[in-house]
């Protein structure tokens, strides 16, 4: 364990010195200021919460966002130390790979938290504070979405490192990380919604559909955010779908702990079968 | 009985596209100095990278310091392993103080033996300096420190001296020569051998893939039986009377003015020519022998298997 954290803690203090954890914090911090005092301005006087209305603004934006800064931090962690010819001497030391991967993906996922509590938190503290006041459902509501980010960002950090345990070049993964976003991002959505269309709910049971979103964690988060909570429901039109959902939503975080599990051991298991 | 720290049994590694190294059969006893030498592509970073466990032999068995590399379990003997590769490589935003105490940690290592080795190689005035920043000699030198963290028994150097002056090599080999009176078993694989034929026990004479020639620096001087040359300065003018008895002990002559006479003699009759020179008595001022130089036993083993 000593190792691992040994290891975590050396890719916090790079984050730290190229400003990772800075860029990537005001970056969220930005986002979530702009769509809770613009996003929100047609809310007028209507007696919206302005911190759950910006819930579920984020919930959309940060489906985009999260999983492409995971994929950045990560496309390159082992294929990139392998290029750069760090691994081979990091492989020498009394080491075994799986505590490479595991440091790695905690210190990763460390970086995320941080930047998603420093970004997100600001923003939220300053919506908490300055409109009407918060109530403690908001706070909650609020505090859910910081939690599913990090499951989100860390689900896609674990998507990365298999990424780059497969591919023998930076470029290759690179590109590779560029398509699963585009995957799991834009594409996989559409090809579900071109097949429902085309299925004009003939043989397509809605069922299959919740179910099908598990297999994406982008989806998994949507259904956490959206349908997670009834005021946010509401708010993003979701409420009749949620109403309606077979899935309850713990099924959502489930299927984004696979997300983050399966992947990462596939990356273990292939980084400890490979040659350096 | 004679301890090795690394015995490799009929190793092999073939890739689809080649063959790295075939049928190795090398070991090295306990607090040897062990040079290996040979072409680019010879097979020697293949052997290095066997002996670490980071590629997997296709045949044969490894045992270094009493434990197999392909137990993926039994990593800690790694503890008592520095390895310095050929282009070694840190992050290069890192100060050398950070990387010295990275890599310490993960040998639990204290940070006072860590900056006690950057000190030992010269580096304590460039401990907050990036590694970005380091020269090629400096670069150098952090590996060696990081190869020496955790009190090694074993120690493997990849071309350890390429770009270090004049001043930091001879320093190297200082560092190099305390380390094997503690008893520390070295495997360096280098070309420059004109500085390794001082420093070694044994040499390992690699070629595609194969060991051509191993054992002490005296075995294969006899293995290859090349001629000795010996530079005989005589009286002046006294070089051609000298030269037709020589000739008739079977030397050849290759070089002659009315001072010097270089001669090559075969190696079992070298003792019988030093009797002949003494008898020559005052018209030999100086005998000079010249043995055959690691250079040159290069030559005629990769030769001979280019052969």
């Amino acid at each position: 364990m000593k190792t691992i954290w040994i290891i975590a803690l050396k890719e916090l203090k790079d984050a730290l010195r190229n400003r990772w954890i800075i860029a990537a914090s005001c970056l969220l911090a930005v986002l979530a200021l702009s769509l809770a005092f613009v996003g929100t301005a047609p809310v007028g006087g209507a007696k919206i919460s302005t911190m759950q209305v910006t819930v579920v603004s984020l919930s959309s934006l940060s489906v985009f966002l999260v999983p492409l800064i995971s994929l950045m931090l990560s496309y390159d962690s082992i294929v990139g130390e392998v290029e750069r010819g760090s691994m081979l001497l990091l492989l020498t030391y009394p080491i075994n790979r799986w505590q490479i991967i595991l440091g790695k993906f905690l210190g990763h996922t460390l970086i995320l938290s941080i930047a998603t509590l420093l970004g997100y938190g600001a923003a939220g503290f300053l919506i908490g504070f300055s409109s009407n006041g918060a109530s403690l459902q908001d706070w909650l509501v609020f505090g859910s979405l910081i939690a599913s980010t990090v499951l989100l960002g860390s689900a896609f950090l674990s998507i990365g490192y298999l990424l780059s345990v497969c591919v023998k070049e930076r470029a290759t993964a690179m590109g590779l990380a560029v398509a699963v976003w585009l995957l799991f991002v834009l594409l996989f959505d559409m090809a579900v919604l071109g097949a429902l269309v085309v299925d004009q709910g003939e043989n397509i049971k809605s069922d299959f559909v919740n179910f099908l979103l598990l297999f994406n964690p982008a989806d998994s988060f949507r259904l956490l955010n959206l349908t997670g909570f009834d005021s946010t429901a509401a708010l993003s039109g979701m409420s009749s779908i949620a109403g309606r959902a077979v899935l309850p939503v713990q099924y959502a975080i489930v299927a984004l702990v696979g997300w983050i599990t399966l992947p990462l051991l596939l990356s273990g298991y292939l980084f400890s079968r490979r040659e350096i | 009985m004679i301890k090795n720290s690394i015995i490799l049994k009929n190793v092999s590694k073939h890739y689809p596209s080649h063959k790295a190294v075939t049928d190795i059969n090398f070991s090295v006893p306990e607090g040897c100095l062990m040079a290996l030498v040979g072409h680019n592509g010879a097979g020697k970073t293949t052997l290095m990278k066997l002996i670490l466990g980071l590629v997997q032999p296709t045949a044969g068995s490894l045992s270094i310091l009493g434990h197999d590399p392909k137990d993926k379990t039994a990593f800690h003997y790694r503890n008592a392993i520095g390895f310095l590769p050929e282009n070694v490589a840190f992050d290069a935003n890192m100060t050398g103080k950070e990387l010295i105490s990275f890599y310490a940690s993960l040998k639990g290592e204290t940070k006072f033996r860590s900056l006690e080795l950057m000190d030992i190689v010269g580096l304590s005035d460039a401990l907050n300096r990036r590694y970005k920043t380091y020269s090629k000699g400096m670069k150098q030198r952090l590996g060696l420190a990081q190869a020496l963290l955790g009190k090694p028994r074993l120690l493997l150097l990849d071309e350890p001296t390429s770009g270090l002056d004049p001043a930091a090599r001879q320093h190297f080999y200082d560092i190099i020569r305390d380390l094997r009176k503690d008893g520390v078993t070295i495997l360096l694989c280098s070309h420059v051998l004109t500085e390794l034929e001082a420093q070694t026990d044994a040499v390992t004479v690699m070629n595609s893939g194969r060991i051509v020639a191993s054992g002490s620096l005296e075995d294969l001087r006899t293995q290859a039986d090349l001629p000795l040359s010996l530079r005989i300065t005589v009286k002046e003018g006294m070089t051609k009377q000298i030269a037709q008895p020589l000739q008739n002990q079977n030397a050849t002559i290759t070089f002659m003015n009315g001072k010097h006479l270089e001669i090559e003699c075969a190696p079992s009759s070298k003792m019988a020519m030093l009797r002949h020179l003494g008898e020559l008595g005052s018209l030999i001022e100086d005998v000079e022998l010249q043995n055959t130089s690691l250079d040159q036993l290069y030559a005629v083993f990769s030769d001979q298997r280019g052969q």
